[in-house]
């Protein structure tokens, strides 16, 4: 729990024109809403795109996030996914410092967490893990102690667990 | 048919029952004048783009329907900005089109551009930049589907110049006009929850010191002969808000007059110890509430919104109904005559005299001026309403001189009071009054303006008597910003800094006359009659009367900023000082 409890995730699916975007994160400026993390991307419906946005509910109640949210023209629909209602995935890509005396406990340690070499060089090697937050979260603490180049992480996507879906969507 | 994208975009306003632009041309938006002297829709010319703004606004409060108004891009545009913010803090149904550079100049720093769409996403309900002239009808028809439906407010529609120019081929399009809009994410709620509805029914019915807070939203619901249904079914006291001035008379026996900041003693008190707000259309603006923390803290609350977002956005309701409040309201009266009507209500003759009482002990008042000295506002005011028809519409700007009128003067009839609440936009009173006058010229109109905000906007006044609009300005003349003087008088120890402006300098009445206008100064009481009905008599063009007042005249009752509204201080005069 620890900071999920203050956490919740929003999926909202929005029209896809130009400009959407801006209206969601400036909404979430103008009305004092954290984001602790943001994903975009078409949907299955080219006409549609969702946004993933982790917001931080310490920063105001959740109710009025969600119903300033649906105010915008081009918010289709707002889905509400507490952490433990949810299946969510998180990438990372990293670089990092991997001389000869040390590449193989990166190596080994990138096994453990089922990742992936995507490049070595002379000095350095860049890996990939995909995976839940939290376990994403401890690779990158463990990937820290061989000294990082550069990182990236892609913010969390999520959908429904399959038990979580009301009954409608799955009839 | 073949049309270019400027006769498309004035085909589609004749198609929405405009009739009247204002605005004012300029480089981007030139191919779309062109049409316009070819269409019935009358173009008013303004002097300043804000001016445009603000006559559209107060033309849609005045008749209901969309105020529009066309200007263009980059500092035109920006201009129109204030009215925008304006309008969407106070619901007023208006579309503003912008023109653009070309598309493919579009980002570039091109002359004249700005990012329109970007500087207005957060004072606009929407917004649209179009970029193909084939979407201008569809465009046009949805932006006003959404300046008009739900909780109403500005909608910007940005044309590139390209798009509506007939010597660019990307501005030929085959017409059409659009069935029905498909906005797939808009979708405003009108109809209450049954439930719901039964529950705050159950609270009306329960309750012994019940006040209904009226708000805006009852004037935007046209639902100002619902609420009279509601107050008088169960004997229930009514506040109107600045917003709602009008909204229910105030020469009924059940209406409680204004509440907030500057509102009458009874009404702030009687919200203050209610054990039920039925808010209807209002939105617990802290100029209402004054500090939250000690706001009516034994009511319960009944909270009818048609923007879902307002339910416990500041306070959390009881009986949270999201809809359209004339809707709500008469499904209220079902509900309330299901559960045994207003004869199961509790004796309530105590909380009536209670109020009664409060408003014999706590009248407002001011004292007459000695021989000598300057005009009280309030007594001009009083003249002023006592010589004009009860359906003469009255516009203010933002300051004493509105407070004043909406305390003063008595509005019993719906859409008779615009004013500039939200955003409290100085300079309002001016455009406001002659969009009004534009869409009601069978009323008078009168506009009270204090010197401060004459001097921002009083160059329509030239748009007025160009256009033979007859509006009648009262400027409450004290020679300051006089609400800024009062809280420095109050709160700052009498540190006057930077609100003297002069009582001639300039010289009203001759700057009336050189923008066309009749001018008058008053300085004596016995002056105050004739003027006021010279200026009744004139028809033809504005009228100017410039109102020398007593700068040393405070708002009362004051509920200092950040104190609750137990803290209420009433005019000293009343002998009750503190509160």
């Amino acid at each position: 729990m620890g900071s999920d409890a203050k956490q919740h995730i929003l999926t909202v699916l929005v029209e896809n024109k130009p400009g959407v975007l801006a209206r969601v994160a400036g909404l979430f400026a103008r009305r004092g809403f954290n984001i602790f993390s943001l994903a975009v991307a078409p949907t299955d419906d080219e006409r549609f795109s969702r946004i993933t946005v982790t917001v931080d509910v310490e920063s105001a109640p959740l109710e009025q996030i969600i119903k300033q949210l649906d105010k915008l023209v081009n918010v289709v629909g707002i889905d509400e996914l507490a952490p433990e209602a949810a299946v969510e995935r998180e990438l990372l890509l990293a670089t990092v410092s991997a001389p000869t005396e040390t590449r193989s406990r990166v190596v080994e340690l990138v096994g453990q967490f089922e990742g992936r070499i995507l490049g070595v060089g002379s000095n350095e090697v860049t890996v990939s893990l995909d995976g839940s937050p939290a376990k994403v979260d401890d690779f990158e603490r463990l990937l820290r102690e061989f000294g990082i180049v550069a990182l990236q992480r892609t913010g969390r996507v999520v959908l429904p667990k399959l038990d979580e879906l009301p009954a409608e969507a799955s009839s | 048919m073949k049309l270019d994208g400027g006769q498309a975009l004035i085909k589609s306003l004749e198609m929405e029952g405009v009739e009247t632009i204002f605005g004012l041309p300029g480089g981007a938006i030139l191919p779309v004048y062109d049409p316009i002297i070819d269409s019935p829709i009358r173009h008013i010319l303004v002097r300043h783009e804000q001016g445009a703004g603000h006559m559209a606004e107060g033309y849609a409060h005045a008749t209901g329907r969309p105020g529009v108004a066309m200007v263009t891009s980059g500092p035109g545009a920006t201009n129109i900005v204030t009215p925008l913010a304006d309008a969407f803090m106070d619901s007023v149904p208006m579309v503003v089109i912008t023109g653009q550079v070309p598309t493919s100049s579009l980002g570039t720093d091109a002359f004249q551009e700005a990012d329109i769409t970007g500087i207005t996403m957060g004072v606009t309900k929407h917004n649209f930049l179009v970029t193909e002239a084939a979407d201008i009808p569809r465009t046009i028809r949805e932006a006003f589907h959404i300046a008009t439906t739900g909780r109403p407010g500005p909608v910007l529609v940005d044309i590139p110049k390209d798009i509506v120019d007939p010597n660019n081929p990307r501005s030929a399009m085959d017409w059409y006009w659009p069935d029905a809009v498909d906005l797939p994410g808009y979708h405003p709620v009108t109809m209450g929850d049954p439930a719901m509805i039964r529950r705050a029914a159950e609270l009306i019915l329960a309750s012994e010191r019940p006040v209904i807070y009226a708000g805006g939203g009852i004037l935007k619901a046209r639902a100002a002969e619902a609420l009279r249904a509601l107050a008088e079914r169960c004997e229930l006291p009514v506040v109107t808000t600045l917003m709602a001035r009008g909204a229910f008379p105030d020469d009924h026996s059940l209406c409680l007059g204004m509440p907030g900041m500057h509102g009458n003693y009874t009404a702030v008190t009687a919200m203050q110890q209610s054990d039920l707000l039925i808010a209807l259309g209002s939105r617990f603006d802290d100029r209402v509430t004054g500090r939250l923390d000690g706001f009516a803290p034994d009511a319960k609350i009944i909270h009818v919104d048609i923007d879902p977002a307002e339910l416990g956005k500041v306070r959390q309701p009881d009986a949270g109904i999201a809809g359209d409040c004339r809707l709500v309201i008469e499904e209220l009266l079902v509900a309330i005559a299901e559960l045994g009507g207003p004869e199961t209500q509790p004796d309530r003759s105590a909380w009536r005299s209670t109020l009664s009482g409060w408003q014999e002990t706590f009248p407002l008042s001011y004292e007459m001026n000695e021989p000598g000295e300057l005009l009280k506002p309030q007594f001009v005011l009083e003249t002023l309403r006592d010589s004009t028809p009860e359906d003469c519409i009255v516009a203010s700007g933002v300051g004493q001189h509105q407070m004043w009128t909406s305390q003063y003067w008595k509005f019993n009839h719906p859409y008779t009071w615009i004013n500039s609440g939200g955003l409290g936009t100085m300079g309002f009173a001016v455009p406001a009054a002659i969009g009004a006058k534009v869409g009601r010229p069978d009323r008078m109109v009168w506009a009270i303006d204090g010197d401060g905000c004459f001097q921002m906007t009083a160059q329509e006044l030239v748009t007025a008597a160009s256009e033979r609009i007859p509006v009648k300005i009262a400027i409450l003349n004290n020679a300051y910003l006089g609400m800024v003087r009062q809280w420095q008088e109050m709160f700052y120890e009498e540190r006057y800094s930077e609100v003297y402006l002069s009582p001639d300098l300039p010289d009203y009445k001759m700057w009336a006359e050189a923008m066309g206008c009749i001018g008058m100064r008053v300085e004596s009481p016995e002056e105050v009659q004739p003027a006021i009905d010279k200026a009744n008599e004139i028809d033809d063009r504005p009228v100017v009367i410039d109102f020398r007042t007593d700068a040393r005249e405070k708002v009362y009752p004051m509920v200092p900023p950040g104190k609750a509204n137990s803290e209420i201080v009433v005019d000293p005069a009343l002998g009750q000082g503190g509160r």
